[in-house]
């Protein structure tokens, strides 16, 4: 009834190609983009931010970024966590080595710099595909948690090999180091998650965004019909690394503060940021933010029914978490093999001819 | 349908977690999972059971009661800061983290806060320097007077003369195990030993190479800065190359029960510091069994009891019931905030009275603290494993530790971060 193309005339070529074509998709997405800069900064508390909101929105960071080179390009990475790093570095050390820069550009140029490394891992995915590349980037993933902690210059020399991000203001307000307030670090996140996105959504739907498609879906067939791999390949995994560089700089400098490689950055980060993407759906931004969400929310909803309401022994609800968490995996996997978006898919689908089905 | 449900229940679920202002409430940040849960679990039993025999027995502390509220962290630094969030707004009045890395999380939020936190023998070492880490707490000892406890001990057993001697430090490649690094470095250069380092990393399963490489290089001593599963792997690998186990010494994080039994026979004669007392031979224990144990209260599974992270637990929650006292004293009132208990804090004074008088006459060193020292004395003592008796026994007393190379890495670091992060002087 309200979710439908009929009436909705696009009369110039721009209209016709937009990013939601039907009225109700483009009024909602206003919607929750006014709710998410109007409404959300004025009822955000610490609790809300640091346990939910700001995991959330970085994860949908890295998840977008991997969901570029795995499910627009076809190319599988389990680097992830070892490019968030590079990220989460290389913003220590603008931060540290200029602390007149301001926050977004040194996140930004984390970005680049993580790019540049992406690229350089990404060499090896034009002579090797599949599982060998799989394992390549696994190689990335060690070298550079390894690179960080061993080599002092990254740590700025310090006794722990922790690394601490300085405080930063954004128009007076601080949004790293101690002394934040929740609502001016999640505005700075969304600032960053939104622009992201919405460059992602336009780079996949152009020619970039095809010419990765044609490479996955069968790339010496995308070489006959005049795609050049080594370009696909590479833009694909330096857009993506710039994504997950991002991420990792925001990982660092607005959620936690204080990291340290092995453990921020290790091979868990790579599977956990996998999983969203295979959860919440290979080749579908949307379902990057689903599949953030649903790693993100799980557990800590998981957390508050067990042993806040149900008032279970902690030990006793984390293993539950385990068990809860990998079986829904398991039972979406299995119903749903194309993960949330699929699901958000059909929706749309069914909403198109609600309430008249026949 | 189902997805909106689920989505309400969520809300729902989140919402409910909303702060419960009652009582004097303590989070204890545990893990019971995970790769460390070995010396998570009766560290938080000892931490809980000291808070519910303080209960049970006099009624909480001053008329109130004490609510502990558990958290589950599994020694993540992102799961401990959700635990960080979720707890303090309760009114939590001190932290315990038991972790080094989540400590580093903690120490600008809970400043911001007004929360203090105590580490006891670990987390930020230069934390000692209460100058400029005003929450912060790390009394009675903190990993270089470990450090130098141990290079002390061999001095000692070396009469006075390690000039040209090898240690090899094994330590888990972490904030952590990387802490003692640059003091032991300092000492190699004052008595002139040769130090190697051998990285572990996360969760330290993994160990073989190193050990062969201890096997080939055929150090004199071997440290060891390990925590959960990677202590047990390093005594059972430290049997297989025979290396004598006299030898070996670890930090107090791999010194417990659990480090040791695994490895059987082959684990007798390993050493570890410690700062405070092992074995249950303590008055506080009877206590402990007729209020707590026999009244089936006890946290956990129950059977920790005794052990040396139980122990220690139940050190740290005494520490922490004694600065409630005092805040109480100060204050005048029963019902004290977070940072009322840090002014406490910086001015508790443990002597050996009043340790007896809480039946745990000799347990642990005296000390003060005083707003440039938030560290204590730092006095180390060396126990040992007999592995026939199944006990841990003191061999070496408690005793200072070189103060003079400690305390200048301490300004040195602890100043680079007041640089840093444009911290004032605040001491007199």
């Amino acid at each position: 009834m309200f979710y439908r193309e009929a009436g909705d005339f696009k009369t110039t070529y721009a209209d016709d190609s937009q990013t939601f074509p039907i009225k109700f998709d483009r009024y909602r997405y206003w919607a929750v983009l006014a709710f998410a800069f109007l409404v959300v900064p004025f009822i955000i508390n610490d609790y809300w931010l640091n346990a939910v909101v700001l995991p959330f929105l970085i994860y949908s960071v890295a998840a977008i970024g991997l969901n570029i080179l795995t499910g627009y390009c076809g190319q599988v990475s389990l680097g992830s966590g070892g490019f968030m790093a590079v990220g989460a570095y290389s913003c220590y050390k603008f931060m540290t080595s200029f602390p007149g820069m301001d926050i977004f550009s040194v996140i930004l140029l984390s970005g680049f710099v993580t790019a540049a490394v992406g690229i350089l891992f990404g060499l090896p995915s034009l002579r090797i595909k599949g599982f060998y590349l799989a394992v390549a980037t696994l190689a990335a993933q060690f070298f550079l948690v390894w690179l960080f902690n061993k080599v002092p210059w990254f740590y700025n020399y310090s006794a722990s090999g922790q690394i601490n991000a300085p405080e930063r203001t954004v128009f007076g307000y601080a949004v790293t180091g101690a002394e934040t307030h929740a609502w001016a670090v999640y505005l700075v996140a969304l600032v960053f998650v939104v622009v992201l996105a919405v460059v992602a959504r336009n780079l996949t739907r152009g020619s970039l965004g095809r010419k990765w498609m044609a490479i996955r879906d069968m790339d010496i067939a995308a070489e006959i019909i005049g795609v050049n791999p080594m370009t696909a390949k590479l833009s694909a995994f330096a857009i993506s690394s710039f994504y997950v560089g991002v991420s990792g700089a925001m990982f660092f400098v607005l959620y936690l503060g204080a990291v340290e490689v092995g453990e921020a950055f290790g091979i868990g980060k790579s599977f956990i940021i996998l999983f969203m993407v295979i959860i919440g759906g290979l080749g579908s931004i949307f379902g990057s933010f689903a599949g953030a969400a649903f790693m993100v929310l799980m557990p800590v909803l998981l957390k508050n029914v067990m042993v806040g309401q149900l008032g279970w022994a902690t030990d006793l609800a984390a293993h539950f978490e385990f068990v809860i968490v990998g079986g829904l995996i398991i039972v979406f996997l299995i119903l749903e093999p194309h993960g949330l978006a699929q699901l958000w898919r059909l929706a749309k689908e069914k909403l198109r001819l609600w309430p008249f089905p026949h | 349908m189902k997805f909106t449900k689920l989505a309400a229940a969520a809300v729902a679920a989140v919402i409910t977690a909303a702060p419960v202002m009652a009582d004097l409430v303590v989070p204890s940040l545990s893990y019971r999972t995970g790769p460390y849960a070995a010396g998570g679990i009766p560290f938080a039993d000892g931490y809980a059971d000291y808070l519910t025999l303080i209960n049970e027995r006099d009624g909480g502390v001053g008329g109130e009661k004490i609510k502990i509220t558990e958290c589950e962290t599994g020694y993540n630094t992102e799961k401990g800061v959700e635990c960080y969030e979720a707890t303090k707004g309760d009114g939590a009045l001190v932290y315990e983290p038991l972790s080094t890395g989540i400590t580093y999380q903690l120490i600008p939020k809970a400043t911001a806060d007004n929360i203090p936190v105590h580490t006891l023998g670990y987390g930020r070492t230069s934390a000692k320097n209460g100058d400029v880490f005003s929450h912060v707490f790390n009394y009675p000892a903190n990993y270089w007077d470990g450090a130098s406890g141990m290079v002390n001990y061999l001095l000692e057993t070396n009469n006075n003369d390690i000039s040209g001697k090898t240690i090899a430090l094994v330590y888990h490649n972490s904030a952590f195990g990387k802490e003692p690094i640059r003091t032991l470095e300092e000492l190699g250069k004052k008595h002139g030993f040769k130090l190697t380092l051998l990285p572990v990393d996360h969760p330290g399963q993994e160990q073989k190479s190193q050990w062969l490489q201890i096997r080939r290089e055929k150090p004199d001593y071997v440290l060891m800065w390990g925590w959960g599963v990677m202590n047990q792997v390093a005594v059972q690998e430290a049997a297989n190359v025979r290396f004598p186990m006299e030898n070996f010494i670890g930090i107090w994080w791999s010194g417990a029960d659990h480090d040791v039994l695994p490895a059987g026979a082959a684990a007798d004669g390993y050493k570890a510091v410690t700062f405070h007392g092992v074995g249950s031979d303590f008055p506080v224990y009877d206590d402990i069994k007729k209020y707590v144990v026999d009244a089936g209260k006890a946290a956990g599974s129950g059977d920790t009891v005794g052990s040396v992270l139980y122990n220690r637990g139940l050190y740290a929650a005494m520490l922490a019931v004694e600065a409630i006292k005092d805040a109480q004293a100060a204050t005048g009132k029963s019902d004290i905030t977070a940072g009322e208990l840090r002014d406490a804090m910086e001015n508790l004074e443990i002597t050996e009275a009043r340790m007896e008088s809480l039946g745990l006459g000799g347990f642990g060193p005296e000390f003060k603290v005083t707003c440039e020292n938030h560290g204590g004395d730092g006095l180390v003592g060396v126990a040992q494993w007999d592995a026939t008796a199944k006990t841990w026994s003191l061999i070496s007393d408690f005793k200072p530790t070189d103060s003079e190379v400690i305390d200048a890495l301490i300004k040195e670091d602890s100043e680079a971060y007041a640089k840093e992060n444009n911290i004032e002087s605040r001491c007199n």
